[in-house]
């Protein structure tokens, strides 16, 4: 399948705001929709699942048209092969949890199924809540429980709609592996509103960054992480994300070592396993350059990299400075000041010095 | 035996014809309560306020303009005439149509409050597990909703048959076709057999607090259950 399968365009004009977008989704995999509140995010949900009518939309998934103004067609939201996971726990009050999955599954055209239930209520792990009434599960099990019910009717599509929203942040913690999970091993597409720079840095394949109804950045996370043309992105958490391999342990010191395209890393050893594949968060705040090798110090973490450009960061004091390390990219946030005292110009070789690196899986 | 067969015979009709209400009413209140609960047209609060109007009127006046309109010269009364049908007043089917109008709020206001409560989010749900809008009322807003229609079928019930003035209005006082209980214990008092007014009047009496307590048992329990 190539990615032109999945084609969502679309405009939606409100008295006091304008949406559009043009997305691609992968085949398989969760493009995150980011953004403010009023940003559009749900609204783009809600036009695809046609919920709401947006107009000039094409809305194409896996090669099968489901609404293309131009020609007049609109499925309405029964007809579209889709699941969608709303904010808020949705599952029906009248059922307990097995009427719920039941419900979709069983107006869902016959045909070979592409997930079996049984595989569904494994994969989210609520085998032993079947029999449960809804209004006996916690805030985290209703969520696989809206999950699975959507998984069951064998969607060609999965929107979710900021699903970790009501939750505390312990549940928060329950269900992000389930979603992990998901992300491995369905192959369909996953369209996932969230605001949350975590859910971001920890479920995202694709990143897709909305602001006031119009896409400002869209592309793989680690790509769209490391602009620093838009400032989006995420803010105070702006900072990059590295896919690497677990390499070493160092059992005296209770460290482990991370390599990726540009070089390696240390970080606390959280007992994995060499060999893994892993996801490192590296924020911009925790990452100071030097021009000259830093001798001395305390951080373990040294990197020689190229600067590839400067931009002004939200404050007129601060700027955001993209360096090459390797092939990947690392954000540094400095002030303005260092950049004029040290010199900084883009093709310039400098020493990052990495104070704090995140495992966000 | 405390009532007579006069007395055995106004209380079968009460009971029929509380029945019947009961039945259509809920069959039609249910599109037009749902409509009322979803519409943001601006013909909803004419028409709400329209179906509120027999909970405020005195039933003389509901009965006044029925008898006129069912009437001989009334419109629905020409219209009656011309399919073969007679004249409405004075009949069983004149009672019935007078008591679906005068019950009228007492069954659109519990369901319309029933579907205002479940909100427009379990149909959004329903409609992306696939389930057609009709599929979606049949299956997730009726049981939903089913305590509204508990309460709007009792108090249309009860309501029914309560009526005293819209009966005496369109119905006047026919034994068998339109003397129900509370005409006949009008007409004990009249003749002053003020014994048999008393054992209608107790039934009456009783028969509303056991409908009103099972009422409320049934709103505590209900809210109970809600976490």
């Amino acid at each position: 399948m190539n990615p032109a399968d999945n084609r969502i365009r679309l405009s939606l004009t409100r008295p006091d705001f304008q949406l559009d977008v043009d997305l691609a989704l992968p085949a398989h995999g969760i493009t995150v929709l980011y953004g403010a509140s009023g940003s559009g995010k749900t609204s783009v949900l809600r036009c695809v699942a046609g919920l709401e009518r947006a107009h000039n939309a094409l809305v194409r998934i896996d090669g099968v048209v489901w609404q293309d103004d131009a020609s007049g067609i609109f499925l309405p939201p029964w007809q579209r092969p889709l699941g969608y996971v709303f904010q808020e726990a949705s599952l029906f009050e009248h059922l307990d949890v097995r009427g719920n999955l039941a419900y979709g599954q069983k107006r869902t055209a016959s045909g070979a199924p592409a997930i079996a239930l049984d595989a569904v209520i494994d994969l989210l792990g609520i085998g032993h809540l079947m029999q449960r009434r809804v209004q006996q599960l916690s805030g985290g099990e209703r969520q696989r429980v809206a999950i699975a019910r959507a998984l069951a009717t064998q969607p060609r599509l999965l929107l979710l709609d900021e699903p970790l929203a009501a939750l505390d942040q312990a549940r928060r913690q329950d269900i992000l592996p389930w979603l992990e999970r998901l992300r491995d091993e369905l192959k369909i597409p996953m369209l996932y509103v969230t605001h949350a720079a975590d859910e971001v840095a920890r479920l995202a394949d694709s990143l897709v960054a909305l602001d006031q109804g119009r896409i400002q950045a869209a592309g793989p996370t680690a790509d769209v992480l490391a602009r620093i043309d838009t400032p989006v992105v995420l803010g105070d958490d702006a900072g990059a994300l590295l896919h690497g391999t677990v390499a070493e342990r160092d059992a005296r010191w209770h460290l482990a070592r991370v390599d990726f395209g540009g070089g390696s890393l240390w970080l606390r050893d959280s007992g994995l396993a060499v060999g893994q594949r892993v996801r490192l968060r590296v924020l911009a705040r925790d990452v100071s350059l030097a021009t000259e090798v830093p001798h001395h110090t305390s951080i373990q973490n040294l990197l020689l990299a190229t600067v590839d450009s400067i931009a002004t960061d939200a404050h007129p004091s601060q700027a955001l400075v993209r360096v090459a390390c390797g092939g990947a990219m690392l954000l540094s946030r400095i002030t303005a000041r260092a950049v004029s005292t040290l010199g900084l110009v883009p093709g310039r070789a400098v020493w990052a010095q990495v104070k704090s690196v995140a495992l966000v899986e | 035996m405390p009532f007579s067969p006069d007395d055995l015979s106004a209380i079968w009709l009460t009971l029929k014809l509380a029945t019947l209400t009961t039945a259509l009413l809920l069959v039609l209140a249910t599109p037009l309560a749902w409509w009322l609960a979803r519409t943001t047209s601006r013909w909803r609060a004419p028409l709400g306020a329209v179906v509120t109007l027999p909970l405020v009127l005195p039933p003389t006046v509901l009965g006044f303009y029925l008898l006129v309109t069912l009437g001989p010269h009334g419109w629905i009364g020409q219209l009656t005439q011309f399919l073969g049908l007679g004249t409405l007043p004075f009949t069983f089917g004149g009672l019935l149509l007078a008591s679906l109008i005068y019950s009228l709020p007492f069954a659109v206001q519990p369901l319309q409050n029933a579907f205002e409560a479940i909100g427009p989010r379990p149909l959004e749900v329903a409609a992306t597990l696939r389930a057609t809008p009709l599929d979606a009322f049949f299956t997730v807003v009726l049981p939903l909703s089913r305590r509204g229609f508990v309460t709007a079928g009792i108090l249309t019930f009860a309501h029914t048959v309560g009526e005293f003035g819209v009966v005496l209005m369109i119905g006047g006082n026919i034994p068998d076709k339109t003397r129900v209980v509370s005409t006949q214990i009008y007409g004990h008092v009249e003749a002053l057999a003020y014994t048999q007014a008393h054992w209608l009047a107790g039934s009456m009496v009783l028969f509303s607090f056991v409908v009103l307590l099972g009422l409320s048992l049934l709103n505590r329990r209900h809210t109970r259950v809600m976490p």
